[in-house]
């Protein structure tokens, strides 16, 4: 996983609540065994006319947004099916971090398991960050993890909580299941106490 | 010695599951079952490999193919798309390489991950469930902590059979009295979710409570866990009690014996001690919930039967004003019109929601007798292989095929547009399932969800219909 340090960047603005993962990638394009390629069909429905044309209307058709690195929307931003797809898709399109009120918690760990960050701040905040990202390339949008907060093009900062562990692990792009394997002792007696007390949990 | 603090259902299965708590308070949980399918593992078991890591614990794992499949004959001479095809493959490839139990396709206990594991008695009370899927929710009604993950994580429990995890905080949705004629579980939970909005219950993992909870049928407990995502929780679970227990005790796989009662014991203690904290509480009377039918592309955007399409310039503040002319527009509604007036071209039973054997006795107790109405396409998809052989040797499948509804193989179907029953565009759906966003059915599918007798009373009717007006003709025999 690519570490998360500061990314300073075009934010493009998606100033919508309930953005659902179905929405950010389609279930048709679920069915690569890969983790790469599907930034081409980020948000398909609406980027993408029946024909397969671009919808000319979608921001991320437009420039610079093209070459977004933020996206700014509004509450519960990755509702609805835990597919890691989702973040793999904004990655791959070149998305690193999203910003919005709140998220739907399995997006939001599914985030930080591939290094995008999602970061929470005020409904009023997000609002002026839309603004700013509707001035397009002239105006980006910093990002700073170590300290927590979002820097906007004229310099105001807005703080954002962010979890001591996540925000470890993102600054050191470290992947947790070789962290996790370091318990391996207490899971291993963990596992000997439950075979024992309970023995229904062996499938017949 | 120092008095417990009382402590809810949750808390009790998540304390039993702690194997060891971080500096910072996350704790490495436990995961007792981890169910999968084809479509969120395949990256999962490339991360094994590429570290050269082994599943950890095969016998708690289980794969079965659910997504991508046709739900038709088709499926006895392969599946015909070239990538749904090679994501089964790699499945069966992968449980064959690192030992992981596996039902194919043609076997009879093949179907949807979320109604198989209750059905074989592998989801049992205080366990600790996953899946990398969202509807994993739907376990807690057997009285366990359930409840979906990412790819990574699935690659994290396959290594480990743990996952990081921060405890949730802990909400009731309280729901009492009788449950109103031509309501099911379909219509609490909908209504439940059209209380607490989408992300009402986001951090939380919800208990139901109450006696019209207590009074449902395990398919009905399943049902409204199942949607619980679609509340904005992870987890949703009931406590267990005789209901559950007489269900496990007729599972081919539960404990039985000895082992069984052992296991009694200490389900008994499970449900919530009297004056446990709740976070929130929400309470909602069973006998103002008339029938649910969603009208927009979010699952809070649902009306009793009776309603009429909002309209949108009476919203609150123009953020909600452009979300709601935006549903209206994308539904091909017009303000002010009757829910009862929309013409369906499609109507879909099935998905881990409502694809159980009671779902589809209620659908064709409406159906019995009646006529699929001219120009509908009306499909029936039991959730399993066992279930579909139950209906049918109840008789269920000729009842509904001489209604004019298909008859389907198990599968998750027409529930999320990736196999080949989709809707085309502009198409309007009466659909079982749990999910009416933009496209969820198919590019352009317009969808309204709600319970199995609605179902099958819209494709009666031609249009979405109160069921209330459409009882039984005649008793199923």
């Amino acid at each position: 996983m690519k570490a998360f340090t500061t990314l300073t960047g075009i934010a493009a603005p998606l100033p919508m609540a309930n953005v659902d993962t179905d929405k950010i990638i389609p279930a048709r394009f679920l069915k690569s065994i890969s983790r790469a390629g599907f930034g081409k069909h980020l948000f398909a429905n609406l980027r993408f006319r029946e024909d397969g044309s671009e919808n000319p209307d979608f921001v991320l058709n437009q420039e610079p947004y093209r070459r977004a690195e933020i996206l700014i929307a509004y509450e519960n931003f990755g509702c609805g099916s835990s597919r890691e797809h989702a973040p793999w898709a904004l990655l791959d399109f070149g998305i690193r971090c999203v910003i919005a009120p709140d998220f739907a918690d399995i997006f939001n760990n599914n985030c930080y398991k591939n290094g995008v960050l999602p970061v929470r701040l005020p409904r009023e905040v997000c609002e002026l960050l839309v603004e700013d990202a509707k001035l397009g390339g002239n105006a980006r949008v910093t990002v700073d993890l170590e300290r927590q907060v979002v820097i906007r093009p004229n310099g105001e900062e807005h703080s954002f909580p962010v979890d001591a562990l996540r925000k470890r692990l993102l600054l050191n792009g470290l992947d947790d299941i070789g962290q996790t394997l370091q318990h391996g002792t207490q899971i291993d007696s963990y596992e000997a106490k439950q075979k024992s007390a309970q023995p229904w949990l062996a499938p017949a | 010695m120092s008095v417990q603090k009382p402590r809810t259902l949750f808390d009790k299965i998540w304390d039993a599951h702690v194997v060891d708590t971080l500096p910072d308070g996350t704790a490495l949980l436990y995961i007792d079952l981890h169910l999968t399918h084809e479509v969120t593992t395949p990256q999962a078991y490339d991360g094994l490999r590429a570290a050269g890591r082994r599943v950890r614990r095969p016998d708690a794992t289980l794969a079965v193919v659910d997504h991508n499949i046709a739900t038709d004959d088709s499926r006895r001479t392969g599946i015909v798309d070239p990538e749904s095809r090679l994501q089964v493959e790699t499945l069966e490839k992968n449980v064959a390489e690192f030992g992981v139990p596996y039902i194919p396709l043609l076997d009879d206990r093949q179907g949807i991950v979320h109604v198989i594991g209750p059905e074989l008695g592998r989801s049992l009370p205080g366990m600790t469930i996953v899946c990398g899927d969202s509807h994993t929710s739907t376990h807690g009604a057997m009285g366990a902590l359930a409840f979906g993950i990412g790819t990574s994580e699935v690659e994290h429990v396959l290594a480990t059979q743990t996952l990081l995890q921060k405890p949730a905080k802990n909400m009731k949705v309280q729901v009492d009295g009788n449950l109103a004629f031509g309501c099911s579980g379909k219509d609490i939970v909908l209504a439940i979710i059209g209380k607490i909005g989408t992300a009402g219950g986001t951090g939380h993992v919800i208990e139901y409570a109450g006696d019209t909870i207590r009074a449902l049928d395990m398919a009905g407990r399943m049902t409204v866990c199942n949607m619980t995502i679609e509340g904005g929780a992870r987890a949703g679970m009931v406590a267990p009690d005789q209901t559950t227990f007489d269900y496990v005790a007729q599972t081919p796989n539960g404990p039985k014996g000895e082992t069984l009662e052992r296991a009694l014991a200490w389900w008994k203690t499970l449900p919530s001690d009297p004056g446990a904290h709740f976070d929130r509480v929400v309470s909602l009377n069973a006998h103002e919930i008339a029938p649910q039918v969603t009208w927009g592309t979010s699952p809070e955007d649902v009306l009793p039967i009776t309603g009429i399409i909002p309209n949108p310039e009476e919203a609150a503040d123009e953020a909600r004003r452009a979300q709601l002319r935006r549903m209206v527009e994308y539904m091909g509604l017009t303000p002010g019109q009757r829910l009862q007036e929309l013409p369906v071209d499609v109507v879909f039973i099935g998905s881990c929601t409502n694809s159980r054997i009671e779902d589809i006795r209620a659908a064709a107790a409406i159906a019995k007798g009646r006529r699929v109405a001219d120009g509908v396409r009306a499909m029936v998809v039991p959730g399993s292989g066992l279930v579909k052989k139950q209906a049918e040797r109840e008789g269920l499948d000729r009842i509904l095929r001489e209604a004019g509804f298909e008859w389907r193989e198990a599968g998750c179907s027409m529930c999320l547009g990736m196999n080949p029953d989709k809707l085309t565009p502009g198409q309007r759906s009466a659909s079982t399932s749990n999910r009416n966003f933009e496209g969820r059915q198919g590019p352009g599918g317009r969808t309204h969800l709600l319970s199995p007798a609605m179902a099958a009373a819209a494709a009666v009717a031609g249009h979405l219909a109160d069921v209330r007006d459409y009882q039984p003709k005649e008793a199923l025999s």
